[in-house]
């Protein structure tokens, strides 16, 4: 086990340390036991008939965007919160924090270096939790198709709900996307947060493939 | 500004001044005189300001060529002092003495060139990429589209267009010669 940790090389946040506990004795802490969980993530429960419609209805109409920019199309993003394009009429707000959030806009390409938060962030959603895909380079990477540093297709590693091509694609196209993913998750396909659960170790494995210094836990929730 | 090219021939060996511009001039040096060259700009000549340190990969002379362009304010004049290193054992000395920032430059080098300055701090960490492990990327004989076609799952399907033809077929699609015909004038 020791030799294995080793080969990680952890993150300094993650290593085992000393701390002081608050009656003054000294403890010793592994965060990737202690903070983070070793269980594998469970997919929540469907459920059927008019209780899930309504379930449906009411996680459509709250849509929480998550602020986090990853390329240049998150400059699409703030134009939406002002008056011209106002999404806050369409029940789309943005919130802070992936723990308060339920939708993941990736705006535009995503490095390799950026993909690394991205799924730690990902997975610290509660599910249901939805992805869009901004821009031509989410789908094929667009003019970034051959660059040693962007990954081409989001789908192999994360469930992608819907796509908005483009380069870039203005605000309304991101409205259009957001009444998309309204009709998707009205109709119950909203709910590829089971799917990232039920393909775990395929999804961890392409990101494995891409992050050669994997140096944070597994399971991030 | 003659007299300090003056003396950087006389005293450093310098060579091959080329003037791109009146204030602007680049001038060759050998590796084991360049940093005694530069720290003499900085110290006697007032070239105070580090512009820039960057590379080029002169792959077919087997040499990376290193500029380290530095700036009068007060002449408001630039010398960059071009430096031919071999590209086998890419290593050079270290100038982090004489400027901070210089570190900064010498960290990216050493990530995208694979050019070495012992002793500069924090040289062996990663700059901007995280767990590199292939050839330094701006290398020329690195291939990028290789690397990105091996890891990165291509979508299949992908067409590229030569802009020039396609912009033939569709603004004149039953006479192509017409686009040659109509050459840009600026005049017009």
């Amino acid at each position: 086990m020791e030799e294995e940790r080793k080969d990680k090389f952890l993150a300094p946040e993650n290593e085992i340390r000393q701390v002081a506990a608050p009656d003054g004795s000294i403890i010793e802490v592994d965060p990737l036991e202690d903070y983070f969980t070793q269980e594998r993530p469970k997919p929540y429960k469907v459920r059927k008939g008019p209780v899930e419609n309504f379930l449906n209805w009411a996680r459509a109409e709250s849509l929480w965007v998550l602020g986090f920019g990853t390329g240049c199309g998150s400059i699409e993003i703030p134009p939406l919160v002002t008056p011209r394009y106002d999404m806050f009429r369409f029940g789309v707000q943005m919130r802070a924090t992936p723990r308060q959030s339920n939708v993941f806009i990736i705006s535009g390409y995503l490095s390799v270096k950026t993909l690394k938060r991205v799924i730690r962030t990902y997975e610290q959603m509660p599910s249901p939790k939805y992805v869009m895909g901004l821009g031509s380079c989410t789908i094929n990477g667009g003019m970034y198709f051959d660059s040693y540093n962007t990954i081409n297709r989001l789908d192999h590693y994360l469930p992608v709900d819907v796509y908005i091509a483009g380069c870039m694609p203005r605000p309304e196209a991101l409205l259009a996307g957001f009444a998309k993913l309204k009709e998707l998750i009205k109709e119950g396909k909203g709910h590829k947060a089971n799917e990232y659960v039920e393909n775990f170790d395929w999804y961890k494995d392409n990101q494995k493939k891409v992050i050669n210094d994997w140096n944070m836990p597994d399971y991030n929730w | 500004m003659q007299d300090t090219i003056k003396n950087l021939t006389e005293r450093f060996g310098a060579s091959n001044m080329i003037e791109k511009k009146p204030g602007l001039i680049f001038i060759t040096i050998e590796q084991s005189k360049a940093i005694s060259a530069v720290t003499y700009l900085r110290d006697i000549e007032g070239y105070t300001v580090l512009t820039l340190l960057t590379a080029v990969d002169w792959i077919e002379d087997n040499v990376f060529q290193l500029t380290y362009l530095l700036n009068n304010p007060e002449q408001i004049t630039e010398i960059g002092l071009r430096v031919m290193i071999d590209r086998e054992k890419a290593e050079m000395e270290s100038a982090h003495h004489l400027w901070p920032n210089v570190e900064v430059y010498q960290r990216e080098l050493k990530e995208m060139y694979g050019i070495n300055f012992p002793g500069s701090p924090r040289i062996d960490e990663n700059f901007i990429l995280e767990g590199w492990n292939d050839k330094p990327p701006y290398r020329r004989d690195f291939d990028t589209k290789e690397y990105a076609e091996n890891n990165f799952f291509p979508r299949p399907g992908r067409k590229t267009n030569d802009p020039a033809e396609y912009m033939k077929q569709k603004m004149y699609p039953n006479n192509p010669s017409d686009y040659t015909n109509k050459k840009y004038n600026p005049n017009r």
